[in-house]
């Protein structure tokens, strides 16, 4: 059971940790509000407008195209570290990933994806 | 961990698949620079393509008495008669299914290259259902095979129904993956391992003593229970079968649930055969009320497509209680190879069935009620002779392919009553839902023969791909009537050296 142990000291520890900074700022920080401190935090900048707007669904479209790169960046990179060491199997694996990869790619393209319209 | 050498992955044992995967990432690019108005050229290089397949997959069964079960992946495959078997069953539904949809995507307006280019990736994912001998193979496979299906579900695009039908089957199919790999975690957790033998060595003699692989198993049962439909999963099943287009249904009618099927017995006799007796008893509950369910809800529907729904629930509680017998070890093989001869009839009828409805429904989609089958027999004699032979072996009558799989299902089950009661229970529960089946699938010949359609009736015309495939699953139909012990000796012999 003392796999467990240790889990259960990391969920009590999980739940302390953060706990911590936020009673202590509540108890040991000064206290003088204004209407800028107490406005809500959006990044800096007051929304403007509804922000109930429709996007426009190419966002979503790009998005997706670009996990194509994301995707190939994430496991090409450790693939590439480990090139030499590799054998053949290795290189066919990686070759076939990338086809795969670019074969979506072709056919985003060729669907129109990239063009914005 | 070593990496494995191309020799090592025996790639040669799994060729038909790769052919098929390598021809589908093809095809898809090539659908790319076909114009428009010639999509029909997309089918037949589909059809193409699964044809080398099926001749890559003859040259293995051919060698198979000479090779043996053979791995592949470094064990994650298994290329046993079993396999061979079912990989040839995906490849005729898929042709079949191809054959249907070529005539009838055009007249919906739908005809778009991706929907080939799907059902090829949704086999790929089939045929590594059959061929997996780990838990993570099932699951990658089991998305390959679920995700094509989703999007050929809402393949009319600007129909509610069919968008409403992709929804449904896409939340409900997401969450039974989630429980699927929920499943697997747990037998990871309990055992330390995902390939089927290693966990099937974990459990055996001690599975009571491990929990938490005991509830993974029964949350694989829920995860593949959702696909092939069965009680109380099924709850999707109508509003999608009832939305998709009809071509894609009647795919996925036999697609999916026989893929389900072939993980579903693989992975209970493989790897469970420790926890029998537990599992034994949720089949059996969940076949008792599948059939039942089906059966009794079936009677009450006005849509043909809708009937047809609950037709398939009802038959997947029929191969589960070939499935119920096999928890005695001695009878699995027996068992196993009812399943699968069940399932080669079910496929050919069915398919065949939702062929007939294609040729009767309108341009729009209407005209699929069970009203709209009256008259058939007059104004197209032998559409509704084809319908006929479907619904008498649907039923299980004598001299068609749907008896001589009941006979074998309900056989294995009687064959194990010796060992429980409970086998002779769901056997009698199987005939006599099969009874109250008569009822519903004799409505529709009632229709077609004893009343009178309306005169103007105008029915799309038949082209020669639907034609094919009505012919191909209604001549199957007969003889697997005929010539049962053709096929069922090939079902044994594919179990022979199989689980």
């Amino acid at each position: 059971m003392s796999e467990w142990t240790f889990i259960a000291l990391l969920l009590v520890t999980a739940f302390i940790f953060p706990a911590i900074p936020i009673v202590a700022g509540t108890l040991l920080g000064p206290r003088k509000p204004n209407e800028m401190k107490n406005s809500t935090y959006e990044c800096g900048v007051e929304t403007v407008g509804d922000t109930w707007v429709q996007f426009k669904v190419q966002y979503y479209i790009f998005a997706l195209v670009f996990l194509v790169f994301d995707i190939e960046l994430i496991f090409l990179y450790p693939w590439a570290v480990a090139y030499n060491q590799l054998p053949l199997f290795g290189i066919v694996a990686g070759v076939v990933f990338i086809i795969t990869l670019a074969e979506a790619l072709v056919y985003a393209w060729r669907k129109g994806a990239l063009e914005w319209l | 961990m070593d990496i494995p050498t191309l020799e090592s992955l025996n790639l040669l044992a799994v060729l038909p698949a790769i052919i098929l995967a390598a021809y589908t990432g093809l095809l898809l690019v090539v659908d790319l620079f076909i114009p428009n108005e010639n999509k029909q050229r997309t089918a037949l290089l589909a059809i193409l393509g699964l044809g080398a397949t099926g001749v890559a997959l003859g040259v293995q069964i051919n060698q198979y008495s000479a090779i043996g079960d053979q791995m592949a992946f470094g064990g994650l495959v298994i290329v046993d008669g079993y396999a061979l078997f079912l990989q040839g069953i995906f490849l005729l539904s898929a042709i079949l299914g191809i054959l249907m949809a070529m005539n009838y995507l055009p007249r919906r307006g739908i005809e778009r290259g991706e929907y080939y280019s799907l059902i090829l990736f949704t086999t790929v994912g089939s045929m590594f259902m059959a061929l997996a001998n780990d838990l993570m193979v099932v699951f990658v496979a089991l998305e390959l095979l679920s995700i094509p299906l989703y999007v050929l579900s809402a393949f009319i695009r600007d129909d509610p129904g069919s968008e409403e039908a992709g929804m449904k089957y896409f939340l409900l199919g997401a969450f039974s993956s989630a429980f699927f790999v929920y499943g697997v975690a747990l037998i990871y957790g309990g055992t330390g391992t995902t390939s089927l033998d290693g966990v099937a060595a974990v459990l055996a003699g001690e599975a009571l003593n491990l929990p938490l692989a005991l509830v993974g198993m029964g949350l694989l049962l829920v995860g593949l229970g959702f696909k092939v439909a069965a009680f109380p999963f099924h709850m999707w099943t109508p509003d999608v079968y009832q939305g998709a287009p009809t071509a894609a249904t009647g795919f996925m009618s036999v697609g999916a649930k026989v893929a389900g099927f072939a993980a579903l017995i693989r992975v209970l006799v493989t790897a469970f055969p420790g926890a029998a007796q537990a599992w034994g008893l949720l089949v059996i509950a969940i076949a008792i009320l599948t059939m039942i369910l089906g059966n009794v809800t079936a009677i009450s529907q006005s849509n043909a497509k809708r009937m047809l729904a609950y037709s398939s629930i009802a038959h997947a509680g029929y191969i589960l209680v070939a499935l119920s017998a096999a928890q005695f070890p001695e009878l699995a093989q027996e068992a196993s190879s009812a399943a699968l001869f069940y399932m080669l009839t079910y496929t050919i009828t069915n398919l065949g069935a939702f062929a007939v409805v294609m040729a009767i429904e309108k341009d729009d989609g209407s005209g699929v009620e069970i009203e709209d089958f009256a008259g058939l027999a007059k104004s197209r004699p032998a559409v509704a002779l084809m319908m006929l032979i479907f619904m008498l072996s649907l039923t299980g009558l004598p001299v068609s392919a749907g008896m001589v799989g009941k006979f074998f299902v309900f056989g294995v089950a009687i064959n194990a009553a010796s060992q429980s009661v409970w086998l002779a229970i769901v056997a009698i529960v199987g005939v006599l839902t099969s009874v109250v089946s008569a009822f519903y699938y004799m409505r529709i010949v009632y229709m077609m023969y004893m009343r009178d359609g309306d005169e103007e009736a105008e029915y799309p015309a038949i082209k020669p791909a639907l034609g094919t495939a009505l012919a191909v699953t209604g001549i199957g139909t007969l003889v697997l009537g005929f010539l049962p012990t053709l096929l069922f000796d090939a079902a044994q012999r594919a179990l022979i050296a199989g689980l």
